[in-house]
């Protein structure tokens, strides 16, 4: 009895499906130009930083170069090769992963279709086929990290981080040394927002552990989270103290409240592979971009003129200069995990 | 039986009504239904890899449906399935470390099953307990027990049995003797013969529910505590027992994952399913074998999410969520009708 009922379930809900399907025709694919296929990751296009930089820089080549774009958000980690998939049986001329998620999907896909061109950022794929960019996020965090030192009267400063990840862990290395080569002496309060994906979507955490720093007496924090630095923004506004926003340039956000932005050029990644592969120069293998190629960077902007003054710009300056001439060594996370 | 008729038919109006008013959504944002229902369809069946992945996604959602369907009989709303999962899944990715020198393929994947189900039932027994010597709502534990369990798996990942080699969030993977093989026919989707053995679960804790001791306990303790502890059955054994196999079922989601897909602990592999089995187990309105469709359904819909934002211009990845919404609101509205009717009577 319980068996022919489920029977029916499956016989009517394939056949009406299989009905629809037959009803609808195919999809009809132009094929002159070059097309570019754009993975992000779940926080999506809206999430103001990392892979709003992303969406930014692909934006730019459509507009610029000319070239036909798709934009595809993951529903979750697991969906990643799929969505690639579905990019390269769709004959896309190159596809863009965004984060460190989607290396493991990236290297098989890499495998399944040796003659697909790959970008992937945020990680090193090693394969034929890929172009992998990495930045140098713990030289930008240094340059914040010093700029924050000189707007710290009290010489407490804070840093927010979304998850607790080895990434994140590279921010706040790289800021903690800068902070440090101002004012030796200084007090840095960390948190991290948790422990699973949430972290980076949870604005009102971020804007309770960010009061919590500024009743501490921090001067300036630097937040490292995603979507979720928009709660710390507002708390800066509402302590009248001051933030530093990452990945996108995020001084527009609250104007005169955020100090600056650590910027990572991911939209500038994007669109220079789209470029590359236009003008038929596309290389694969690993791209370290940093301070001396202009990766990362921080912010300036009509938001933030009054903020950084001009003796502030010089001394970051010099500092810029140390760093890519190797005279300032800025401590790395990742290196200092290999040692042990 | 005629019960189970009833309900079942009422579970489809629901999938109808919430799909058809999804599908209104669709028109207004501009997009042609029958377009988003071909994309839905051709994204789980349109080739061997496709279904693969949507019984890649289907397969947790049994599990987890039951995590919720048999407390649920017991008269227990089992929230935990999620940190369940997750302590069974490092369970998982655990046996691959303490058992490196195991060299017999059935008995390292039968290790670290036994290990997967332990952790997540011991987890889920917590809870069991607390509500049958303390008193505390289940509800509010398990809630708690999942933020335990989260912070608990990021300690273990990131400095406990961390990948020395990699840059992520991720355990040391398993030897490749603990690895389970897909099917070849789904061409590169982590499934093989693991979604028949979990089926079988299913229909085994079916058959157990209503032909044993045990399980007559159970829903009698579930239908009416009183009258069980007259007849002398103890609700707290009953409920201790069944939050330990519904944490066990759930914890086996780590064998889906960490045994057949990544070969190690990542955080953040859930997509959310164990809060996804509480709908599953819902739409199943309670009836143990009407999880495999109602999985089957959040399986495709999952799927499906990613190739909307692929395959229509109007319409993104949220559509998904929103018809999972409006079943669940579609189902939940004809338990209000029902009892209006029963009213009047």
């Amino acid at each position: 009895m319980v068996k022919i009922k489920d029977m029916n379930i499956f016989k009517y809900t394939s056949l009406l499906l299989l009905s629809f399907y037959l009803s609808s025709s195919s999809l009809n694919l132009a094929h002159a130009e070059i097309k570019v296929g754009l993975v992000l990751e779940k926080s999506g296009k809206d999430d103001k930083s990392f892979n709003a930089s992303a969406y930014k820089g692909l934006k730019k080549a459509e507009k610029e170069l000319g070239v036909t774009t798709k934009t595809v958000e993951a529903p979750d980690n697991s969906a990643y090769e799929s969505l690639q998939r579905a990019f390269a049986e769709k004959k896309f001329d190159l596809i863009v992963a965004i984060g460190f998620h989607q290396l493991e999907a990236v290297q098989k896909n890499a495998d399944r279709f040796p003659d697909q061109k790959f970008l992937l950022v945020d990680e090193d794929a090693k394969k034929p086929n890929v172009r992998s960019v990495l930045f140098e996020e713990h030289e930008g965090s240094y340059l914040v990290g010093a700029l924050a030192a000189l707007h710290s009267p009290s010489g407490k400063i804070g840093f927010i981080g979304g998850m607790d990840v080895p990434l994140i862990r590279r921010f706040q290395m790289g800021y903690e040394a800068g902070v440090k080569k101002i004012n030796p002496k200084a007090e840095i309060f960390v948190n991290y927002l948790g422990v699973t994906g949430e972290a980076w979507n949870n604005p009102p955490k971020a804007k309770e552990q960010a009061l919590d720093q500024y009743h501490r007496g921090a001067d300036v924090i630097f937040v490292a989270a995603g979507n979720s630095g928009l709660g710390v923004f507002d708390a800066a506004e509402a302590q009248k103290k001051l933030a530093i926003g990452v990945d996108s340039n995020q001084n527009w956000l609250k104007p005169g409240y955020v100090l600056t932005s650590m910027l990572k050029h991911v939209d500038e990644s994007v669109f220079d592979s789209i470029k590359l592969l236009k003008e038929g120069k596309f290389t694969t293998g690993l791209t370290r971009l940093g301070l001396k190629s202009k990766g990362v960077d921080y912010a300036m902007d009509e938001n933030n003129a009054k903020l950084v003054t001009a003796s502030d710009q010089k001394k970051l300056a010099e500092i810029k200069t140390d760093i890519i001439a190797g005279k300032i060594k800025v401590p790395d996370y990742y290196l200092s995990q290999k040692k042990k | 039986m005629k019960y189970l008729l009833r309900s079942s038919l009422k579970s489809i109006a629901g999938v109808f009504l919430g799909l058809s008013l999804g599908l209104v959504v669709c028109y207004f944002a501009g997009e042609s239904p029958l377009k988003v229902l071909k994309v839905l369809f051709q994204s789980s069946f349109g080739s061997g890899y496709d279904f693969g992945m949507t019984l890649f996604y289907t397969a947790p959602l049994l599990l987890t449906g039951l995590a919720v369907a048999i407390p649920f009989r017991a008269g227990l709303f089992n929230i935990g399935g999620e940190g369940q999962l997750l302590v069974g899944a490092l369970g998982a990715a655990a046996a691959g470390v303490i058992g490196k020198d195991i060299h017999s393929p059935i008995v390292a994947i039968l290790f670290a099953t036994a290990l997967a189900f332990l952790a997540g039932g011991i987890w889920g027994a917590i809870p069991g307990f607390l509500k049958a010597k303390r008193g505390s709502h289940e509800v509010i534990t398990t809630i708690m027990m999942n933020f335990i369990a989260a912070g608990m798996t990021s300690y273990f990942t990131l400095y406990v049995i961390k990948d020395p080699d990699s840059s992520q969030a991720e355990t040391i993977p398993l030897p490749a003797i603990f690895h389970l093989k897909p099917f070849a026919i789904f061409n590169g989707a982590p499934m093989g013969e693991l979604i028949f053995v979990l089926i079988a679960i299913v229909v085994i804790i079916h058959y157990w529910l209503w032909n044993s001791v045990r399980g007559f306990e159970l829903k009698a303790v579930g239908e009416n505590e009183v009258a069980a502890e007259t007849y002398g059955i103890s609700k707290q054994k009953s409920w201790i027992f069944a939050m330990f196999l519904a944490g066990g079922l759930a914890g086996l989601v780590g064998v889906v994952e960490v045994l057949g897909n990544a070969h190690r602990f990542k955080l953040g592999f859930s997509a959310d399913y164990g809060f996804v089995g509480i709908a599953v187990a819902l739409l199943a309105r309670g009836n143990i074998l009407g999880i495999i469709p109602s999985a089957l359904l959040f399986g495709i819909l999952q799927k499906g999410s990613g190739s909307l934002d692929l395959e229509t211009e109007k319409v993104t990845r949220d559509l998904a969520y929103i018809i999972q919404g409006l079943i669940i609101l579609g189902v939940a509205a004809e338990g209000l009708y029902e009892r209006k009717r029963v009213k009047r009577v």
